[in-house]
């Protein structure tokens, strides 16, 4: 029913199927050889990014809600998983270290062990309360999940109960991504500070292996879960739900007149996304191997809203192909592998003028191209939109366009 | 089977974006991991510099092992995850034999993990919080007791400071600098009253109330000294603000971790004269080998103006002890360096020579200079070589671990339980 | 401080053996080669004692004008010439000049203290003045009581008071002492406080029985004053009772007895509990292997038989209670006037905001333009002033230009940016948002790839330099208050153009009813541009004004952006007086919060942000909201 509605989905996911498989046989681990474990790494990050875009579009492409704060909730679903992981990392050479010793440890030896371990760089022994499960697994995952997700509940009633919209939540949001991360910049906040939760690429338990086979479980990990989020997404979006917050983004008061609960609306897209950007931020930080306060800068949750743009929102393939080339591209041009460009009286270093054309092509493409790079596609599918430039017909807010009424 | 292989291999290259030369085997490669972008860019890009200058340098005397040397270059671009993304490159793709890199300490203990992991070497230039020592990294910037306890050591006996402020950057060397130096204070009789600490973040501007409580310090009549482990830009408006609040060099002498000749080279001095900071080199050094050096540089950058600093000596003590190494090993792989590295002798450019220690650090001097107005510093300290040591004795966890490498094999060794701790390093 | 003392002592003494310059400082040449405050004391008192051209070498040495010659003579180094230190005659040859460190230095000038005081040149006397300040000792006070009759009257009442200050510290006399205390009541300054509050230091003791000459502060009693842990802590540490076993003991000394898999008859296995190696170890004490713990009974008994308190180290107790009620007067005062600085530094803090804000009350809050690339045009400014300073080397001059220059630079970008990207996007707030983000972005790295990503210097002309204040406690600097009469310069200007000027009016009518302007007349879209100009020079000039009192960087806006916005949305949007409101709200408030926690400024800003996201949550439309019809849903 869905894949007949949206034949995308289903082209979608033979795109994803097709480039994991590929990438498969040549991988190290399980196949030639040809891609080195490094870029395996990187397209793995860049499917987590793909995902956290995939939220991003949906919160604010369909429901219209530009939230300047979901890398904050990808950032804490980070945190969540390298919470664990550093845990039970160190968990297991304390206990090994102590085992030698020829009395054996109690549980309370153990434990300040651990916590002399991962504080005792920044000059603590004691394990923070916000550690109390960091030894258990399956409730740090839970907390992958639930912390974002309370987190964003909590904001998220807040704010759209006093009726906080528009580029005020913009700006409320932005301003909750920054004091996060002033807060956890602070050594006394027990999340290790600037320097933040190091070594997550080393799994406990799985030492043994390679890092060219973890990477390829990781990638697969990241490709079905953007898998099963783009069909979840395209489901939601497609329905009633759908069209409801569709109607929510373009006119916010008549729905609420129309007897719908806007805010529980709002709440619930609000929310959702948050914790599929946790997930994400989960799959992308192991992968990562460090992660730290600079992660969760307003910036970053700007650069994803950059991704959405560039890539068409709107539409949920625009989001990830958005983030997969912006990303992809900067960390082309930042490598340093990019051509100068010698214009005889000044060379363009890429590393250097990259960030400008970026700002300039975003300014560019929200000018003139409002649905991204996926406008290539509507153009191939032969779609047409309504011209909404032009001078105002009327003077009053709100009036059509010239250009808009021609169409 | 033959042809699938080519073909796929074929495409992947068309996939993957980290191209790049193959290695070459008449020239051995080296790896340089400096942010050419992005916040860190400014201090490390003189490094980058460095080790070029060295290459080149290296390669005119006829290269190492008959070989030339050629360095690759990454940008990690002040993103930590970037590093250590950037470090597995450089090893696994492009298989350098020792990689020259990292400023900040939040940078090193990302790409730790993937040198343990593929066996790499890393030289690590830059001054640090210590409790570190790690198989594969040799530390050739300063340990605590290097620069900051010797430094506290002056303010104390030199200047009589009594009563102490440690102002810091919220990060993890002045945290862990200052937890030990407030250890060491203790020891030494210095009472938990006599001992202000405060942290403020990146970039920060507003000075006024620290400042304040810094001069209300000294109410009790006790002679008050500042030792700064503020970063960077901070240090503008901190300085700004002590001068206009009217306290001179005199009256509340300010002691700086992080602040050298490429720092003050934007700034203006003015406000500074007097204050003080601790390295392991400064450019006014008077020997012929930094008159050399320097010389050397300038020609290089093609550029008078530019000054030298500690990171650099420590990058230059790096490369010649690597390249000592190298030689005394006959090899380039890792283990035998590492085990050639120990004991390895180099001079440093203050006049005296510089030992690589079974810990992996090394012996400096510690120098102390006054700044001057014309963003210079008076050298008006020096000490002998003293041994880097890894883990503090001042602090009661760390006073009890060692690191030997080629004894123990083993870089936190608990001496009184008389066992390993780990092998790997404490991320 | 004995040593100076001691010194000190000699000086006095030494006219009947003085040696002559020359021989003293051959006999310590290498001393004053690398001079070490801790051991330079007698030679610098030998060298002052030496009679002719002491004095000159002294102030030269502190000065860093004595150097040493090829042949080994010390030498007076004056400009490109120098001379002879002890014979005057010219030195030819490369001299290397001596740079004693600044304690040294310290001590050369304390040393030179007897001698200036009674200098004719007045510099020379507060240049003694202000040595004896840092470093006085009980010597300096005959010397300064016999030069009093100052003919400066600011120096005479300097040195007036420095004598009563040097009384109360060194005087042998304690009436003289209480004397010189009672008379200083009402003042609150630091100099005072440093004297007087070494007065009142106390050591913390443990005895049988308190000595009958002791000063006693207080007598502590276990379990109140002091914790019962604190208390047998200082018993142990005077060697009165036996420690305490630490868990980390315990454990080695169980491990040292391990025998056969067993400690005192409990397997090994079973000892990863607290209770069991308490039980373990007792089996062991019981055996008479290892010695008994101090047990509870054993503490409560060494902690009866002492008694604890704490003893001033001045044995007069009339100086300590004169000290102590002299004190007790200040803190009333010294409180009152810490509340005054810190209203000082929070209004200051919020002009800094405030002026950072107002370009954008104009653009965000008037015209509802929500405009990202404003820190951007705050970094403008202040690079302009960077730049006009490159140029033009007076610093006042500099200033002059800068600032009309910014607002210029700025403005015109402002106008730029207008009509290139705003103007189309009318009425669409986030991609407006998102645009000028883009736009922010690129100014930002467009400014590193200039400037470079290093601060730049932006310095405040010397009249600028200092701070205003009254005592030593309530003070700010002079760039901070300049900083606020600018900021109220602004919004008087910005009240006197809405309210009063044919620009205000069009402006109001344009944001109020853009259909109803046109129709009036009025060229909306000039309206808008010329507007949005004025909002975006103004950031300009606020930059030039930041940076004078911190760094120039390319991240100079960024930190600026979030606490502006915020300062715009917690006054009320398109209300200047809300923005006023807001700044002060979140001046103050940090400020506050940083008292509270004075060791982590980092803590301020996170509560302080998070307070406010709570507020807008509560009080959506800011302090005063915009009511009527006009209001956006």
């Amino acid at each position: 029913m869905l894949i007949r509605k949206y034949p995308s989905v289903l082209i979608f996911l033979a795109v994803l199927a097709v480039f994991t498989l590929i990438v498969t046989i040549m991988s190290q681990a399980y196949g030639t050889g040809a891609i080195p474990t490094s870029t395996i790494k990187l397209f793995g990050k860049t499917l987590c990014l793909a995902l956290a875009a995939l939220a991003m579009d949906v919160v604010w492409g369909y429901a219209g809600i530009l939230s300047l704060g979901h890398m904050a909730f990808f950032a804490l679903g980070g945190y969540m998983i390298g919470m664990w992981l550093m845990y039970a990392r160190t968990e297991e050479i304390v206990t090994a270290t102590l085992a030698n010793a020829p009395i054996p440890p109690t549980p309370i030896e153990v434990q300040e062990g651990i916590a002399g371990q991962i504080f005792g760089v920044v000059g603590s022994t004691d394990l923070p309360l916000a550690w109390s499960f960091a030894g258990s697994l399956q409730i740090q995952l839970l907390l992958v999940l639930l912390v974002p997700g309370i987190f964003a509940l909590l904001f998220g009633w807040l704010a759209f109960r006093s009726r906080v919209n528009g580029v005020y939540l913009s700006i409320l949001t932005q301003a909750m991504t920054l004091a996060l991360a002033l807060w956890l910049f602070q050594n006394d906040s027990g999340f290790r500070g600037n320097n933040g939760l190091s070594g997550l690429q080393n799994i406990p338990g799985l030492t043994d292996l390679p890092q060219s086979t973890i990477s390829i479980w990781f990638l697969w990990a990241s490709a079905l879960a953007l898998g099963v989020t783009y069909v979840l997404a395209s489901w939601l979006v497609s329905g009633k739900f759908g069209s409801v917050i569709r109607a929510i983004r373009d006119d916010e008061a008549r729905v609420r007149f129309l007897g719908y609960s806007v805010e529980g609306y709002k709440l619930f897209i609000f929310t959702l996304t948050a914790m599929i950007c946790a997930i994400a931020g989960a799959l992308y930080y192991p992968q990562a191997g460090i992660i730290n306060p600079a992660e969760l800068a307003p910036i970053a949750s700007i650069y994803l809203a950059v991704w959405v743009a560039i890539g068409g929102r709107g539409r949920l393939y625009g989001a990830v192909i958005g983030a997969i080339f912006v990303s992809l591209l900067s960390s082309w041009f930042t490598g340093g592998k990019a051509p100068d460009v010698n214009l005889g009286f000044y060379t363009i270093n890429w590393v250097d003028w990259w960030q400008v054309l970026l700002g300039v092509a975003f300014v560019l493409v929200t000018l003139f191209a409002p649905r991204g790079l996926s406008s290539i596609i509507d153009a191939v599918a032969g779609l047409r939109h309504p011209m909404r430039r032009g001078k105002d017909l009327g003077p009053d807010l709100g009036a059509l366009r010239e250009k808009e009424a021609e169409a | 089977m033959q042809g699938l292989k080519r073909i796929l291999a074929g495409s992947a290259l068309g996939l993957v974006l980290a191209g790049g030369a193959w290695a070459q085997d008449d020239t051995i490669k080296i790896g340089v991991l400096h942010s050419l972008s992005g916040t860190m860019a400014i201090s490390e890009t003189t490094l980058k510099d460095t080790v070029l200058m060295m290459v080149e340098q290296q390669n005119a005397k006829g290269g190492l092992l008959g070989k030339q040397i050629e360095a690759v270059v990454v940008d990690p671009a002040s993103d930590w995850p970037l590093f250590a993304e950037k470090a597995r490159e450089l090893i696994s793709d492009q298989g350098v034999d020792a990689i020259f890199g990292c400023w900040t300490s939040v940078s090193r203990k990302s790409v730790l993990p993937v040198i343990e992991e593929l066996n790499g070497l890393l030289f690590y230039p830059v001054q640090y919080e210590g409790e570190e020592s790690s198989k594969n990294v040799i530390y050739t910037g300063a340990a605590p007791n290097q620069q900051a306890i010797p430094a506290v050591d002056y303010m104390r006996d030199e200047l009589g400071v009594e009563k102490w402020a440690l102002l810091g950057t919220d990060y993890v060397y002045p945290r862990t600098t200052n937890t030990i130096l407030e250890a060491y204070l203790k020891d030494s009789g210095t009472a938990q009253d006599d001992i202000f600490v405060n942290y403020t973040p990146f970039g920060h501007s507003d000075w006024s109330k620290i400042v304040a409580d810094v001069v209300a310090l000294g109410k009790d009549g006790k002679k008050v000294g500042v030792v700064s482990t503020i970063n960077g830009d901070a240090n503008v408006g901190f300085y700004k603000e002590l001068a206009a609040a009217g306290v001179s060099a005199d009256d509340i002498p300010v002691m700086a971790f992080s602040v050298g000749e490429e720092e003050l080279s934007g700034l203006d001095t003015a406000n500074l004269v007097g204050h003080l900071a601790a390295w392991n080199y400064f450019e006014t050094a008077d020997t012929p080998e930094n008159a050399a050096f320097i010389e050397e540089w300038h020609k290089f950058t093609g550029n008078e103006e530019r000054v030298t600093n500690d990171p650099m000596e420590a990058t230059m003590i790096g490369f010649n002890a690597w390249v000592a190494a190298v030689e005394k090993a006959g090899s380039t792989e890792t283990d035998a360096v590492l085990d050639a590295i120990v004991g390895v002798e180099v001079p440093n450019l203050t006049g005296s020579m510089a030992t690589v220690l079974p810990n992996h650090h090394l012996t400096k001097p510690v120098l102390i200079g006054e700044i001057r107005d014309d963003g210079q510093f008076d050298i008006v300290s020096e000490t002998d070589p003293v041994p880097g040591d890894a883990w503090t004795d001042f602090l009661p966890d760390s006073a009890v671990l060692d690191a030997d490498w080629p004894g123990k094999e083993c870089g936190m060794f608990n001496t009184s339980t008389n066992s390993c701790v780990q092998v790997q390093s404490n991320y | 401080m004995r040593r100076i003392f001691l010194c000190l002592l000699l000086i006095f003494a030494a006219p009947a053996w003085a040696q002559d310059l020359q021989t003293v400082l051959d006999a310590n040449r290498d001393q004053i080669e690398k001079p070490s405050r801790q051991t330079i004391g007698p030679v610098i008192n030998e060298i002052a004692a030496s009679g002719d051209g002491a004095v000159a070498f002294l102030e030269a040495w502190a000065d860093r004008r004595i150097g040493m010659a090829e042949d080994g003579r010390f030498a007076i180094i004056d400009g490109e010439a120098a001379i002879d230190a002890v014979t005057g005659a010219a030195v030819t040859g490369d001299v290397k000049a001596l740079r004693p460190n600044s304690g040294v230095r310290g001590l050369i000038a304390a040393a030179l203290v007897p001698a200036l005081l009674a200098d004719p040149d007045i510099s020379r006397r507060r240049a003694a003045l202000d040595a004896l300040g840092r470093d006085a000792t009980a010597e300096h006070l005959p010397a300064l009581r016999a030069s009093l009759d100052d003919p400066d009257p600011g120096l005479a009442a300097r040195k007036a008071r420095l004598e009563r200050l040097l009384t109360i510290r060194f005087d042998p006399d304690p009436a003289a002492r209480v004397a010189a205390i009672k008379g200083f009541s009402g003042d609150t300054s630091t100099d005072l406080q440093a004297a007087l509050n070494p007065l009142l230091a106390s050591s913390r003791i443990a005895a049988t029985e308190l000595p009958a000459d002791a000063n006693v502060l207080q007598q502590l009693s276990v379990g109140s004053d002091l914790t019962r842990d604190e208390a047998y802590r200082l018993l142990v540490d005077a060697g009165l009772a036996r420690p305490r076993l630490s868990d980390a003991e315990q454990k080695a000394a169980l491990a040292a007895n391990l025998v056969d898999g067993q400690v005192g008859n409990i397997p090994v296995a079973n000892l990863d509990s607290p209770d069991a190696r308490d039980r373990a170890y007792r089996a062991l004490a019981a055996a008479g292997t290892v010695p008994p713990a101090a047990s509870a009974e054993d503490v409560d008994a060494a902690l009866d038989s002492y008694v604890f308190a704490d003893v001033y180290v001045e044995p007069s107790a009339e100086v300590t209670d004169a000290a102590r009620a002299t004190l007790n007067g200040l803190v009333f005062r010294e409180r009152a006037q810490q509340g005054v600085d810190l209203t000082l530094d929070a209004l200051s803090l919020a002009s800094i905001y405030f002026l950072a804000a107002i370009g954008l009350a104009i653009t965000f809050g008037v015209m509802g333009v929500i405009n990202m690339a404003h820190g951007e045009f705050i970094m403008m400014g202040a690079y302009t002033g960077y730049v006009a300073q490159t140029f033009i080397a007076n610093k006042t001059a500099s200033l002059i230009v800068a600032l009309p220059a910014a607002f210029i630079v700025t403005a015109l970008a402002g106008i730029v940016l207008y009509r290139l990207v705003i103007r189309h996007l009318m009425h669409r707030p986030l991609e407006t948002l998102l645009a000028t983000f883009g736009v922010s972005i690129a100014l930002q790295q467009l400014a590193k790839n200039i400037f470079g990503t290093q601060a730049r210097p932006l310095t405040a002309p010397d009249w600028l330099g200092g701070s205003i204040g009254w005592g030593e406690i309530v003070s700010i600097s002079t760039i901070r208050v300049a900083i606020f009469v600018l900021a109220l310069l602004f919004l008087c200007m910005f009240l006197y153009i809405t309210k009063r000027t044919r620009m205000g009016l069009n402006m109001r009518a344009v944001t109020q009813n853009p259909g109803m302007a046109a129709s009036m007349g009025i060229n909306p879209d000039r309206v808008a541009m010329l507007t949005f100009g004025l909002g975006s020079g103004i950031a300009g000039i606020a930059g030039v004004a930041i940076g004078l009192f911190a760094q120039v960087t390319s991240e100079l806006g960024q930190g600026y952006i979030v606490q502006s916005f915020m300062t715009v949305v917690v006054g009320g949007v398109g209300n200047i007086l809300g923005t006023l409101a807001g700044a002060a709200m979140i001046g103050g408030l940090q400020k506050g919060i940083e008292v509270l926690n004075p060791a982590n400024t980092l803590a301020a800003q996170t509560w302080m942000i998070l307070f406010i996201i709570i507020f807008i949550q509560f009080r959506p439309r800011g302090i005063f909201p915009t009511r009527g019809r006009f209001v956006e849903g």
